[in-house]
């Protein structure tokens, strides 16, 4: 029934009239009962679900730093560097707002990656979740986009040599390359001309192109439901209400258990933002505390840890072509990751061995990258970034071999769930 | 019945001509987003100022001694320039299993500079100092036999970023993420006058 309804002769509130009034204009009702009260999702979630709220938090919280970073910071080779420094040092609070957005940035993989690491878990890619899968991968790819793209904007010294390597890329496509290169540049090498197209697609087009891919993960969610630690569909033991038997309704049951873990998140962010904003390095790195120059290229080039596995793949192939061949292959190897699967069950849990060692090797390897692009070149750490890159690829292209022959487990009927006592 | 336009039965209408006139708006349509775009896309190019900036650029090379190297910039690119010794270019032989291209055949150079020593003259090379992999500047390391590369090394540049290394010829070696040797820009020389963007003074 209505919100709005009340009993006869009782005196008219005013809060109730004016919530009256929007009823009639707006589907507010339908919106929250479809969205949070009366969308059911899975009983048994555990710590590895609070991570997509999470993500929606940072975005949120980027959002904001972004557009009050926008009102001081100026675009230009000569103003960039000088406004972030003016941004630290004379706007009030300005080195709050600049740390948060830039630990941000960090926290924003940081969630991303535990989302997707969950994904991978509970087989929450499969049928019929694959363009929900797909449209999260998007996301991922837009966020690099978008953290690069931010990390170039203050112009110092490691803005510069990440841009110079990271538009050099698309240099080794065949023929159109260096056209190509000259294009984005806007200049014969990275200039002016650069780094304020740059600020356009950092603060316009890419937020844009996000926003939009969440909202349709989002709604393509909706359609699917969330899948769930035991990787088994709720919807199909519904009880006599037609209500999922081992489904609870979103609001209030999961909005008070992602408020914990906001509460939770929001503790470790603020010793980060107030003790730690550059990391040790790995948030903020230190050349980049130097004005651009582009006769000095700093003595180690290591990217933002967050996409340091993709460039110790790059790194480790002796021939350029193939090395941004195989690195555009591990990003585009995701997309694939629900028809590659052909496991009877979905849910780490119920998998054999086979499928669990080689998710094993796979997050190895993925952090043996991380640790391998945050190294200078030595002959030992591109051993190790080969062997690694081969367990990367082992994972997806082995994939719909080794989840034939898995021992896999018996899948219960119902959800495994025991209530709090 | 009057023809009010309005199509009632759905059995009435003409699926061809639907289709149609379907297929063709939908094709102007896309004709007219291409030429839409272009301006836009145009725009990204390297603008009349950018263009006019570069210039060739001139270098006089009565200021380096024999052994030194030298940077300048032309379109904003860094250029070594280096005044060889007799013992650097003897290091130059000697090597050429090492390397991936010894002769240069799949790099980039002038016909002028397609040659042992990848320059005009013996003397003085001109290279584009970003590296051949992604763009970063190889470090000077001309002494030969360096421990920290190894005892094969015969003088050259390292690069910081991902190992590419390269001989004192801009050549690179076996086993570096660089795939061709340095590049070596238009230039031209009229007794010690340098002038780098132009093949013919």
């Amino acid at each position: 029934m209505s919100v709005v309804a009340k009993p006869p002769g009782a005196p008219a509130v005013k809060t109730g009239r004016l919530r009256a009034w929007f009823y009639k204009r707006l589907p507010i009702e339908e919106f929250i009962s479809e969205q949070l009260t009366g969308y059911y999702a899975p009983k048994n979630f555990n710590f590895w679900y609070f991570f997509g709220v999470l993500a929606l938090f940072v975005l949120v919280l980027q959002l904001v730093t972004g557009i009050f970073l926008t009102m001081f910071y100026k675009v230009g080779a000569a103003t960039s560097f000088d406004s972030v420094a003016y941004i630290m040092r004379e706007v009030d609070y300005g080195w709050l707002i600049r740390y948060l957005h830039s630990t941000g940035a960090s926290a924003f993989f940081v969630v991303i990656y535990l989302h997707m690491f969950r994904g991978l878990l509970y087989g929450s890619y499969r049928t019929p979740r694959e363009l929900l899968w797909v449209i999260g991968m998007l996301v991922y790819f837009a966020l690099m986009a978008e953290a690069f793209l931010g990390y170039v904007l203050p112009w110092g010294n490691m803005s510069y040599w990440a841009a110079q390597v990271i538009v050099n890329v698309f240099g080794t496509i065949p023929a159109i390359g260096p056209g190509l290169v000259e294009w984005i540049r806007g200049d014969y090498g990275i200039a002016d001309a650069t780094l304020n197209r740059f600020f356009a697609l950092h603060v316009v087009a890419v937020p844009l192109a996000l926003l939009l891919l969440v909202v349709l993960h989002l709604v393509a969610l909706r359609r699917t439901g969330s899948n769930n630690p035991d990787g088994i569909e709720i919807k199909e033991k519904l009880g006599p209400d037609g209500k999922p038997l081992d489904g609870v309704p979103f609001h209030p049951y999961y909005t008070v258990k992602d408020t914990f873990g906001l509460g939770a998140f929001l503790v470790i962010f603020a010793l980060v933002v107030f003790f730690a904003p550059t990391f040790g390095g790995y948030f903020l790195e230190h050349a980049n505390f130097e004005p651009m120059n582009a006769l000095s290229t700093p003595p180690e080039i290591t990217p933002s840890w967050y996409l340091t596995p993709y460039y110790a793949i790059l790194r480790g192939i002796p021939n350029q072509r193939l090395g941004a061949l195989v690195l555009l292959l591990a990003l585009v190897a995701y997309l694939f990751l629900p028809w590659l699967d052909r496991s009877p069950v979905k849910s780490m849990r119920y998998k054999g061995w086979v499928s669990r060692t080689f998710f094993a090797f796979f997050i190895l390897g993925f952090l043996g990258l991380v640790y391998v692009g945050l190294h200078p070149v030595a002959p030992v750490y591109v051993l190790m970034g080969r062997i690694c890159t081969v367990f990367y690829f082992a994972y997806f292209v082995l994939m719909p071999w080794y989840t034939r022959i898995d021992p896999v487990k018996p899948v219960p009927e119902r959800l495994r769930f025991r209530a709090h006592a | 019945m009057a023809d009010t336009g309005v199509i009632t039965d759905e059995s009435d209408a003409d699926q061809s001509r639907r289709k149609f006139l379907l297929i063709a708006t939908s094709a102007t349509g896309a004709v007219g987003a291409v030429f839409a775009a272009a301006p836009f896309v145009t725009s990204w190019l390297p603008s009349e100022r950018a263009r006019a900036l570069g210039v060739p650029t001139e270098f006089d090379l009565a200021k380096l001694e024999p052994g030194q190297m030298a940077i300048t910039t032309w379109r904003k690119q860094p250029i070594y320039i280096v005044h060889r010794t007799p013992e650097m270019l003897a290091s130059l032989n000697g090597h050429a299993a090492l390397l991936k291209d010894p002769d240069s055949a799949d790099s980039d150079q002038p016909p002028y500079a397609t040659n042992a020593m990848r320059s005009r003259t013996a003397q003085h090379l001109v290279l584009i100092g970003t590296c051949t992999h992604l763009g970063c500047l190889p470090k000077a390391h001309f002494e030969p036999h360096d421990p920290e590369i190894g005892a094969y090394w015969p003088g050259g540049w390292l690069c910081p970023c991902h190992g590419s290394r390269f001989d004192l010829a801009g050549r690179v070696f076996e086993g570096s993420p660089a795939s061709v040797n340095l590049r070596v820009p238009p230039y031209s020389l009229s007794d010690q006058k340098l002038t780098i963007g132009v093949d013919q003074a």
